[in-house]
């Protein structure tokens, strides 16, 4: 059992995750888009949308400074649990409640205001459920774990075994003390990553951080991304041939 | 010197009568769709009036364009690249569709469904938007015609508030809009993705619409809020100078179409390195002169060798040579860009209109078509001439005031060539033109035929072989096979052959109406839609047996 959730799944997810957007790229290059709903209504746009992606934002900053790098490294650098712990318990909450907070009003506007549900698809009410459900168990899960007790030292188990997976030498054992509600907030992230190539969030993938050093004026000629000649249709005339080749 | 080619239109203004045949077939042609209800590649607008989107011109609200900072280099009035990706979440300067309008259509079916009553029944508006029953509030020509309160105009309120009432009674012209097909085109400069561009061959700009994500920045970024988001497909989509037409030498809709036959298209040369220099002008009132001195003259042949050096085909050059748009703006000096201050050298120019003038004067009883009383009503009408100025010249009246005397020397000029009296070259010596140049303009702006309002190069599509439709293959013969739909929606997934799209679209056209919310709707014909062809199911009532 624990090899199936803690070494297959993830694997699978992984998997689901890279192909997924390979094959989305390649299939539905129209359809990779955020879709914005401002149009319809900016109001609560204007509070909700940035409240949830600079949330998010910090919160996926966090997960890369507690999952990936090292314990040893941290305390080799002189940070120790006591302050790591203050750190990540501080910058989480905050991050974590203005996430949350966003996610609520953008789920308020997208329930309340008419036109907003009604571009709302079943594909996003779908993502919405995961991505809620992941946001909140992981919320649940640091907030519960310092009320509970001094906190959860998730870098001795799940860091290790995230790190595990990736190394290629994946070791279920970490993960079976782990509290369930961290192992839970787990799961449905490989839920997430699972579908993610195919939902909306695939627009994530495409932040355009190529904006700040392109130049303003984009010129392009006419035949670039026309489509290839198919084998043994290529043209008669000789000049566009050799131009070809 | 980089030597690049560019297609421009002129707009002679004093022939619109403003019946928004253009803008019609347009959307028939390009927006006739789910997602861009709202959406008027071309609109023609009264002015003085609100504009479409409303108050579009209120650069102060809305940030389109550039502008000089302080250290006198051009920058995005809405903000740099850093700033453009901080408000990325939520774009603050983004028009709502209340700004436009919300589409609607109505509910015709009561007419047929309504059960027998005393009163006849009413086909109620549903907004296209949500299915809902609305109120009609605004659209894109509400203000026709001066209907309603013209007084937020930007334009108006810059040229003097005081004055607004004398000057409705005065003066109004329409203006037809399309995209301007900038030469330092902002909202390509405001496109995250990257997904704008500009056409090294001709100039149009165009969405690429497998790049667009979906940021909006470009419509921001426009000044003339000419870019559009598509609401269905999550894209930003804009005029595209109908590119499918021109390049195989056909004018765009907008032009073949219109009634009064005042747009004129053609080639235009500018010379690429030194656009930004001219955009970044210090003062605004030498930008159109800025804007001119980057055309170049085609019949240079410094300018044709360059050209040729550039890969700008001979039969290109020569249409360049013929191009009724040079002509207009250098040879004839008659037409004026739109907002150059803008900074974006927008590339459709416009002949200011001189029939409102005529009709002041001859409704004071004067002969409007004398010269010396066009000349004297050209310097005494300030308000009408600052308001021209305010949307050609940005607020310099001095050109305007140029053209529109050219204009009323052309028209007292020929009109004594009409009644048989002599020409008198006097008239058109005041404008600094000769009789034959005088008859020349007159032939060009009233009789020019097809051929020389419309000079445009075929593109070289010497592949032309590989493009589908002219291909030896079966059409039909691609992945997924004929109608096939992506499963993210409708026209995911990889372009389908146009033969087949078409062939799919026009039964989906027919047939549907898509409301969500609005089930009664289904099945009915939308017969805005339908092209004439047969009798699609639902077009009447299904017979009672």
């Amino acid at each position: 059992m624990s090899v199936l959730l803690w070494v297959v799944a993830p694997y699978v997810a992984l998997t689901v995750f890279v192909l997924g957007h390979l094959w989305r790229y390649r299939y539905d290059k129209f359809g990779w888009t955020t879709r914005s709903s401002q149009l319809y209504e900016s109001r609560l746009l204007r509070v909700g949308s940035p409240l949830f992606h600079f949330g998010i934002l910090v919160v996926a900053l966090g997960h890369v400074g507690g999952l990936v790098i090292p314990k040893s490294w941290t305390e080799a650098v002189g940070v120790g649990e006591h302050l790591y712990h203050l750190l990540a318990v501080v910058l989480g909450a905050v991050a974590g409640v203005a996430t949350v907070g966003g996610l609520a009003i953008l789920i308020y506007r997208r329930r309340t205001v008419g036109p907003v549900f009604t571009a709302t698809t079943r594909n996003d009410k779908l993502m919405y459920a995961v991505l809620t459900l992941t946001i909140v168990l992981g919320l649940a899960a640091t907030v519960l774990a310092n009320i509970a007790g001094g906190g959860y030292d998730y870098r001795t188990t799940v860091s290790p075994w995230f790190r595990s997976i990736f190394l290629l030498q994946p070791d279920p054992a970490l993960m079976t003390g782990v509290p369930p509600l961290f192992q839970l907030h787990a799961l449905s992230a490989l839920v997430l990553f699972t579908i993610w190539p195919f939902t909306r969030l695939v627009h994530m993938l495409t932040a355009p951080l190529g904006y700040l050093t392109r130049p303003y004026i984009v010129y392009r000629s006419r035949d670039e991304g026309r489509p290839a000649a198919r084998r043994g249709w290529e043209p008669l005339n000789p000049v566009t041939r050799a131009k070809k080749s | 010197m980089r030597v690049m080619a560019q297609l421009a239109m002129v707009m002679n203004l004093d022939k619109c009568i403003g019946c928004h045949t253009c803008s019609v077939t347009c959307k028939q042609a390009w927006t006739n769709r789910a997602g861009t209800e709202y959406v008027w590649f071309n609109n023609v607008e009264t002015r003085p009036g609100q504009g479409y989107p409303r108050t579009y011109q209120d650069q102060e609200r809305w940030k389109g364009g550039w502008e000089l900072n302080r250290r006198g280099r051009l920058s995005l009035k809405a903000g740099g690249r850093v700033r453009k990706l901080l408000t990325i979440f939520a774009n603050p300067l983004m028009p709502s569709l209340q700004d436009y309008y919300e589409p609607w259509t109505y509910d015709y079916d009561r007419l047929f469904s309504a059960p027998m009553q005393a009163d006849a029944p009413v086909a109620r508006p549903r907004s296209l938007i949500t299915g809902e029953p609305t109120k009609i509030s605004w659209s894109a020509n509400w203000d026709d015609n001066l209907a309603g309160d013209p007084s937020p105009d930007p334009v108006l309120r810059k040229v003097s508030g005081q004055v607004t009432l004398e000057f409705e009674r005065a003066f109004m012209f329409y203006l037809p809009r399309i995209c301007e097909h900038c030469l330092n085109p902002s909202c390509v400069a405001s496109c995250p993705s990257g997904a704008l561009y500009k056409r090294s061959e001709d100039g149009i700009v165009l969405v690429d619409q497998d790049r667009c994500r979906g940021w909006r920045m470009c419509v921001t970024g426009c000044p003339y809020k000419k870019v559009y988001f598509n609401h269905r497909t999550g894209k930003a989509e804009k005029c595209t100078f109908c590119f499918p037409r021109v390049e195989v030498g056909i004018p765009t809709v907008c032009s073949e179409t219109c009634v009064g036959r005042l747009r004129y298209i053609g080639l235009v040369l500018y010379d690429a390195d030194r656009v930004a220099a001219a955009a970044a002008t210090p003062d605004e009132k030498d930008l159109y002169e800025a804007q001119k001195s980057v055309l170049l003259d085609p019949h240079d042949p410094e300018v044709a060798a360059a050209a040729r050096a550039e890969g700008i085909p001979d039969d290109w050059l020569e249409a360049a040579r013929r191009s009724p748009v040079h002509k207009l703006i250098f040879d004839l000096g008659v037409a004026l860009p739109l907002h150059p201050e803008y900074r974006t050298m927008p590339m459709v120019w416009y002949i200011p209109p001189l029939s409102p003038v005529v009709d002041v004067l001859a409704g004071t009883g004067h002969d409007g078509e004398d010269a010396g009383n066009l000349f004297g009503a050209i310097d005494a009408l300030r308000i009408p001439i600052g308001y021209l100025a305010e949307l050609f010249t940005a607020g310099d009246p001095g050109p305007v005031r140029a053209v529109l005397r050219r204009l009323a020397a052309m028209r007292s000029y020929m009109r004594r060539l009409n009644l048989g009296q002599d020409p008198d070259e006097s008239i058109a010596s005041a404008v600094g033109m000769s009789g034959a140049q005088v008859e020349d303009m007159h032939r060009l702006l009233a009789l020019a035929p097809y051929g020389e309002r419309y000079v445009i190069p075929t593109a070289h599509a010497e592949q032309g072989a590989q493009l589908e439709e002219l291909a030896t293959g079966c059409s039909l013969d691609y992945e997924g096979g004929p109608g096939m739909t992506g499963p993210f929606g409708e026209a995911s997934g990889r372009p389908a052959p146009v033969a087949v799209e078409s062939f799919h679209a026009l039964r989906e056209r027919q047939e549907s109406d898509d409301l969500d919310a609005a089930d009664d709707l289904h099945g009915r014909v939308n017969l805005l839609n339908w092209d004439g062809k047969g009798t699609p199911d639902g077009l009447f009532p299904r017979r009672k047996r």
